[in-house]
């Protein structure tokens, strides 16, 4: 079945047609272009669409209906924790007061925004049990690089400048060591043993006086925990090292156990995972930083305080390792967040997590009879599958994650961790019923049984959805990457 | 108690347990020791009721004195301009901003093609014919930048003038100190770039020369200059900082030999929201694609032949490269870069024109009025909607009494720069009619005495 052409908004463009209405001119017009230095005015228009308003929003609905939202379907993707976002949080974020505030505004006149933030830090700093928080990075990978530049700033500020090494275990997420060297650090790889932990043997092996830090998610991956981390804490702090503690998987243990109470120096969280800032489609995210009491002099700037029930910004941080954000971070994002956090309460984030907890042992239970599973042990929220068997039958991972399209499912991450085979990562998350769990275990084992008896219906799939398989190859070969107007 | 986003059941958990075989979820955490067990509950604030926290939020946020309350002739890198109704409707259908990253594209062509088209309009207004689907914000860009510039050309120098945004300096001199670049500020004559001091710092181990079009001021930089000067060494690059809004009246950086474009598209669409988020966008030349930071969007086909849209060579990024990415960058502002693209459509080819003219029009009519006031415009050069102002008390204290008026007064230009102690950086929008201006100038002439 040959699939529909969907027109880019350039396409839909006719001369004349607007959808915007500006202010008028109300003031004496002088001319611009007298004043202007020769040759810094523009002689080619951009051109950018002309259409009118009904065309623009027909342009903008069509294309979210080729898109899949959590309110689509099931969202199984793993390490990504694609829960629902909560509406309350988006009438918040639009509220004129928090939406339209300018970040260099006097802050005797956004005391609001500051008492929030400075109420965030106090509940993240107990979630965590880190002993300060900076909401200031941007995302996960920001707040990674983040933390190891304060190990860095630490090390160096005790003289110690030759600690170049970093420890990342080979299942850990791929901007670990990304952001490892961009931090300017060596990345030493740390294995994992046959239970999928780290192999604690190879830890002390790779450890030594030129180890800064070592980069951990707990649970890891594997969506499994790291029984001996108190023993890790030990070995790297043995050495004068610090360990990062990577919050992709937090919510598996909120009100369970902290990453403070577990040894780490340093932590980062991903608010729009387990705090419920909505992905956007790939952001924005927001990725807070919680550190010890010994690094928290050398946090970004600016800090919110708070003195006798009047907050501000303080500047005066001598050790610190500057600003890695414009301003204070994705603000409308934490704003998200701390309305999700005073929804929930204590109580409810023990439940997410219990429940997370168990939603994902009962998908992975009931898989685990057609598909493989390579560690056996209880999962906490997520788990990997191998598609190994299936491969056996000339199905690979990738087939099966098209052939959920076609039940409406969102795919799981797949060929990822990279020490599994034809790995499937699948996180249900707390919010999901177990009627939704029980319909994706029945059609996971409707399309092994695809598999066997007709595979060609699973190598050939997607067949309901918008565009049938596209070619990657030939988009990387030849990369055409924006819409050129046919003369 | 009840909590409205879990739907688990005592009934559901007692059926899920009895199929995995245990008797209470208690067991499936028993693998954390117990040393590392939290063994209270958390202490956190007491929960209320949707109708209570709403109203405990609406309160917190009516501390805040925002800019659709108050007249604002604040800028310096943040701008309080018109947002066309279409944007808000369109980033809040949930197949927007509830998906995550476009990896299936089978299921996620709408958000593709909303970026292919994102990325079209960036490369309309810079120039420039490579353009990524967005990062964190502008100053994160120039930061991604300078890596970019460094990986390609080796070299560890970097040269950035002190008219670029001072948070997107702190930003430089942060991240250069992770990779162990040295960073060389070139001051300012006459507001712009001190191109005699360039070109004496300008040689043949300088990665990058960073500047901002229009720069901190509001000026325009002398471009042409100050790529005569770059193209003189055979590698360093000419990164360009550059507001997207005044591309719509201005020569794209691209016609000056820039061989990077990166800055905020927060002036299409996005709200000031204290600072964040906003969105960055980076444009670069052919020659420097297979090193740009972020996600590209690509036009391809389907197993019909029909046109469909993929993330494309992500060979460049971490998840496939770990330690050897050129970046750490994961997530973009896919969200916001929407709203931007939304706003150009509805801008579209001449509006952003016309808004451009708009905002520099009004900003020189608030000059020529603070002039007549006595006011004096510290620069005489060529500016887009923002300029500087020499007051006879502290800014501070003036925009206290500014803000009594219901005006936010303009940014602090002595908080970053000692040299221009009592200065200020004003910015005047579109949004500002002839009324506004009168009455600000009006006011900060009678307290600016």
């Amino acid at each position: 079945m040959a699939k529909e052409n969907f027109p880019l908004i350039f396409e839909r463009s006719q001369e004349g047609r607007t959808s915007y209405n500006l202010p008028a001119l109300d003031v004496p017009e002088v001319d611009l272009e007298e004043e202007i230095t020769d040759g810094y005015v523009r002689k080619v228009d951009a051109e950018l669409p002309e259409v009118d308003e009904l065309e623009l929003m027909r342009h903008y609905t069509g294309l979210s209906n080729r898109n899949y939202g959590i309110l689509s379907g099931f969202y199984p993707l793993g390490s990504c924790t694609m829960k629902y976002n909560p509406v309350i949080n988006e009438d918040v974020a639009r509220l004129p007061g928090f939406s339209h505030i300018h970040p260099y505004q006097d802050t005797s006149t956004v005391q609001g925004a500051l008492e929030m933030m400075y109420d965030l830090q106090v509940h993240l700093e107990e979630i965590t049990g880190m002993h300060e928080i900076s909401l200031q990075p941007a995302a996960g990978s920001q707040g990674e690089w983040t933390s190891l530049m304060m190990i860095k700033a630490f090390h160096e500020s005790n003289g110690d400048f030759d600690r170049d090494e970093v420890i990342v275990p080979d299942s850990a997420h791929g901007t670990n060591p990304a952001s490892a060297t961009i931090a300017g650090f060596k990345t030493i790889e740390v294995k994992s043993n046959d239970k999928g932990l780290v192999d604690v043997e190879d830890l002390k092996r790779v450890v030594n006086d030129k180890t800064a830090a070592l980069m951990l998610t707990n649970p890891n991956t594997l969506g499994l925990f790291e029984t001996e981390i108190t023993e890790m804490a030990e070995i790297v702090h043995g050495v004068g090292g610090k360990l990062f503690y990577d919050g992709a998987n937090l919510n598996a243990i909120m009100g369970y156990s902290r990453p403070g109470d577990m040894g780490f120096d340093a932590v980062h969280l991903n608010l729009h995972k387990t705090f419920t800032g909505p992905h956007g489609g790939g952001g924005p995210g927001s990725g807070p930083i919680g550190v010890s009491k010994e690094l928290a002099p050398f946090l970004p700037k600016p800090v919110v305080r708070e003195k006798d029930g009047v907050y501000d910004f303080n500047y005066d941080l001598p050790q610190s390792i500057g600003n890695v954000k414009s301003y204070y971070g994705n603000f409308g994002i934490y704003l998200r967040a701390y309305t999700y956090i005073r929804t929930m309460g204590a109580e409810g984030l023990k439940r997410v997590s219990e429940y997370a907890v168990l939603n994902a042992n009962y998908l992975m239970r009931n898989l685990e009879k057609e598909y493989e599973l390579p560690f056996t042990q209880h999962c906490k929220h997520e788990f990997v599958l191998s598609g190994s068997k299936q491969k056996e039958k000339g199905v690979r991972t990738s087939d099966i994650a098209k052939r959920l399209i076609d039940n409406n499912i969102h795919p799981p991450t797949v060929y990822f961790p990279l020490i599994v085979d034809e790995a499937m990562m699948i996180e249900p998350t707390e919010t999901e019923s177990k009627e939704t769990l029980d319909n994706f275990i029945s059609v996971m084992n409707e399309i092994n049984k695809e598999a066997e008896e007709n595979p060609d219906v699973v190598l050939d799939a997607p067949h309901n959805a918008t565009v049938g398989r596209l070619d990657e190859t030939q988009a990387a070969r030849k990369p055409v990457l924006r819409y050129q107007k046919e003369d | 108690m009840g909590f409205r986003y879990l739907p688990m059941t005592e009934s559901d958990k007692k059926q899920m347990l009895d199929s995995i075989g245990i008797s209470s979820t208690e067991e499936l955490f028993s693998d954390i020791p117990k040393k590392v067990r939290l063994d209270r509950e958390l202490n956190l604030k007491k929960t209320v009721s949707e109708y209570e926290l709403k109203k405990e939020l609406t309160e917190m946020a009516s501390k805040n004195a925002n800019l659709t309350e108050y007249r604002s002739f604040l800028g310096a890198g943040v701008y309080d301009h018109y947002i066309p109704s279409v944007v808000d409707h369109v980033i809040s259908r949930q197949e927007f901003y509830t998906a995550y990253t476009p990896y299936q594209p089978e299921m996620t062509q709408g958000e593709l093609q909303a970026m292919f088209e994102f990325q079209t309009m960036i490369s309309e207004l810079t120039g420039m014919p490579i353009v990524n689907s967005s990062l964190y914000d502008g100053g994160t860009a120039v930061v991604e930048a300078m890596r970019l510039a460094h990986g390609q050309t080796r070299k560890s120098k970097v040269i950035i003038s002190s008219t670029v945004h001072p948070e997107h300096r702190q930003l430089v001199e942060t991240a250069a100190n992770g990779q162990k670049l040295e960073v060389v500020e070139i001051g300012h004559k006459d507001g712009v770039t001190d191109v005699a001091q360039l070109e004496k710092e300008l040689d043949d181990e300088t990665a990058a020369v960073i500047v901002q079009y229009p720069n901190f001021f509001g000026l325009i930089e002398p471009l042409e200059e100050i790529n005569a000067l770059i193209e003189k060494q055979k590698k360093t690059m000419f990164v360009v900082s550059s507001n997207p809004l005044a591309l719509g009246y201005l020569t794209p950086p691209s016609e000056f030999g820039a061989d990077v474009v990166v800055g905020d598209t927060q002036v299409f669409g996005i709200p000031a929201q204290f600072g964040g988020p906003h969105c960055g966008y980076f444009a670069t030349t052919k020659k420097n694609m297979r090193r740009v930071p972020g996600r590209f969007v690509g036009e391809t086909v389907d197993e019909y032949g029909e046109r469909g849209f993929v993330l494309t060579l992500q060979t460049r990024e971490q998840h496939i490269r770990r330690e050897k990415a050129t970046s750490n960058i994961t997530s973009n502002q896919a969200l916001n870069a929407l709203a931007s693209a939304a706003a150009m459509s509805a801008l579209g080819k001449n509006g952003v024109k016309d808004m451009a003219t708009l905002n520099m029009q009004k900003a020189r009519y608030t000059k020529q009025k603070l002039e007549e006031a006595n006011i004096p415009v510290t620069f005489t050069g060529s500016f887009f909607n923002e300029f500087v102002v020499k007051l006879s008390k502290p800014v501070s204290d003036v925009n206290k009494d500014l803000f009594e008026k219901g005006f936010v007064g303009g940014y602090d230009l002595g908080l970053t720069y000692a040299e221009f102690d009592n200065h200020m950086l004003i910015a005047t929008t579109e949004i500002r009619s002839k009324e506004e201006i009168d009455a600000f100038v009006k006011e900060l002439g009678d307290i600016n005495g």
